[in-house]
């Protein structure tokens, strides 16, 4: 039984219809990417996922049961943790009521383990969400995800818009905590940095899976992807 | 005019900016957490005060009747919450003004069916009637300074939920991206019906205060609620801290400048004159002064979306 499941996902905004079938597997522990150019329905699938917005046809499994259309509150205390596009920290609480605020406690992950991953954050605790850079904010909204003790991440846009030293730092913590065994879905453009840790990929064009594989198949299959990467 | 009778109508200014900020609290995080106008916030003033009104005659006695009123206020806020406002939070705003306003109109004429249009009056209790000397000339009204001290008491316990405990995080958090709360687990719905029903509880503790000084009649919150939204703007939308220093500010304001305009215009026209425009002008001071407000701060004082707390 995989971690989750997408089967046939079709959804959309209103009478535009955006997602048009997508399957997508991902086993425990596994990380996975979710590819495409700007608007082709990455976030969009995530939004699905979230039960931030209601899919019009398809099934979404996570740990064995439905979701499809379950309220967001219910998905993110059924074990999705997420990170958003944009990082949506909230500008009037601390960097420590960002995290506190959502703790729950069914995992290993503290406050205490947060800053410790993320030391950058025990610096930064009294600082409102509004001062912190892009590389913090990013950091925080990992850390706050990570307080709900999710058994699956969702990072939607994992190193939009950083600078080069900061993302580094990002994918070394994201392929630690692949090796301790949390589950990922990742959405990024920087495939080579993906690929380093990165099991399994799905690449969307206009709402539909035109390939998908293992990093493996990805290296072999790079132009394919890249036509659908860069046009 | 003199000092004394500036230093009483400053008071009283902070009286009436204590019962703002009571209304307010609600409405602020009502519209903030969930982006809810609820024009029906005016009636949980009325209802508060017409419970107590009723729970007085029953048990003579002003605290039992209060502490009554109180959580009755609570339970309708919760059901109405329940019932009603519940299903308007995915309506756009124009569809939530009418159905509010439908509840006023309709909880009006409820009012009046049972109490009848006329006014009602509840007298001072006991132990705070009287006045007190504050200074060689000046006396002023016991039950008006405790109105002062509960409000003021009622806002630290507000400051310290809201920044010191994890519903307070959630509260603020929800009044700049409810739908990332959500998405993290909190049920922001239940958090919101929480929110609801004690902020109808707060209106409903300043028509019950309120009551022994004004005079209870149907529609009594109607025009208490546009200044509510004024000092909701000028404060923040979401922000109890602006929503207090906001309502302390219209209260002063509002009530010194009906004493002063007048006197001011004395200045330029003649008595009758004067009569007739100081206090035209004194009512629209909040509005020039939110205006003014709004010109070199669009978010208001305290915005809940950006920076400051
Ligand atoms: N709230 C919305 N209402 C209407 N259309 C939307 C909305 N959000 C996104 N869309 C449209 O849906 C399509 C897919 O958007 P989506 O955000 O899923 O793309 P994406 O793959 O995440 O792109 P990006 O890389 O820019 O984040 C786009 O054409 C976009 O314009
Ligand atoms: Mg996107």
């Amino acid at each position: 039984m995989s971690l989750l499941e997408l089967k046939g996902l079709e959804a959309g905004y209103g009478y535009s219809q955006i997602l048009f079938g997508v399957d997508l597997k991902l086993e425990r522990g596994e990380a996975a990417t979710l590819m495409g150019r700007n608007g082709m329905g990455k976030t969009t699938t995530v939004r699905s996922i979230m039960g931030l917005l209601k899919p019009q046809a398809g099934e979404i499994r996570f740990d064995g049961h439905p979701i499809t259309g379950l309220a967001a509150y219910k998905v993110g205390r059924a074990g999705v943790g997420l990170v958003p596009e944009g990082r949506r920290i909230f500008p009037t609480l601390t960097v420590e009521e960002n995290l506190r605020a959502f703790a729950r406690s069914r995992g290993n992950w503290t406050l205490r383990k947060v800053y410790d991953f993320f030391p950058r954050l025990e610096e930064r605790k009294v600082n409102l969400g509004s001062q912190l850079s892009g590389g913090e904010q990013q950091m925080l909204a990992i850390g706050r995800a990570l307080m709900t003790n999710p058994s699956l991440l969702i990072l939607d846009e994992a190193t939009e818009g950083l600078a080069p030293l900061i993302r580094k730092e990002i994918w070394e913590k994201l392929a630690a905590l692949k090796a301790e065994g949390l589950a990922i879905l990742l959405i990024d453009k920087d495939i080579a940095a993906m690929s380093k840790f990165v099991d399994h990929h799905t690449l969307l064009n206009k709402g539909e899976v035109v390939w998908s594989g293992t990093t493996e198949a990805l290296t072999n299959d790079m132009e394919v992807v890249n036509s659908y990467m860069h046009l | 005019m003199n000092s004394t009778i500036l230093l009483i109508q400053l008071l009283n200014g902070v009286q009436f900016g204590v019962l703002l900020f009571l209304i307010a609290a609600g409405l602020t995080l009502v519209f903030g957490v969930m982006g809810f106008i609820n024009l029906a916030h005016g009636v949980q003033y009325m209802i508060g005060a017409y419970l107590t009104f009723m729970y007085y005659s029953w048990t003579n006695h002003f605290l039992a009747a209060l502490a009554l009123g109180l959580v009755t206020a609570l339970v309708l806020g919760l059901l109405l919450e329940e019932l009603i406002f519940r299903h308007l939070y995915t309506r756009d705003h124009l569809d939530q003004v009418l159905a509010t306003f439908g509840i006023i109109l309709f909880v009006n004429e409820l009012v009046k069916v049972i109490w009848g249009p006329g006014t009602l009056t509840l007298p001072t209790p006991e132990i705070l009637s009287g006045s007190i000397q504050l200074t060689e000339n000046l006396k002023y009204p016991v039950y008006r300074l405790a109105l002062i001290a509960i409000g003021l008491f009622v806002a630290l316990c507000l400051y310290v939920i809201v920044t010191k405990t994890r519903v307070g995080m959630l509260i603020r958090a929800g009044a700049s991206d409810s739908e990332t709360v959500n998405a993290l687990g909190v049920n922001i719905s239940r958090l919101f019906m929480i929110v609801f029903g004690f902020g109808a509880m707060l209106a409903g503790l300043a028509g019950a205060l309120a009551a022994p000084i004004f005079t209870i009649e149907p529609g009594m919150g109607d025009n208490l609620l546009i200044v509510a939204f004024v000092v909701i703007i000028i404060g923040g939308i979401g922000s109890i801290r602006g929503a207090f220093i906001a309502a302390l500010l219209v209260g002063v304001l509002d009530t010194l400048g009906r004493t002063i305009a007048t006197d001011a215009m004395g200045l330029i026209f003649d008595a009758s004159a004067a009569n007739q425009i100081g206090p035209s002008i004194a009512s629209m001071l909040i509005y020039l002064f939110m205006a003014t407000i709004l010109f070199f701060k669009p978010q208001g004082l305290f915005p809940a979306q950006g920076g400051a707390r």
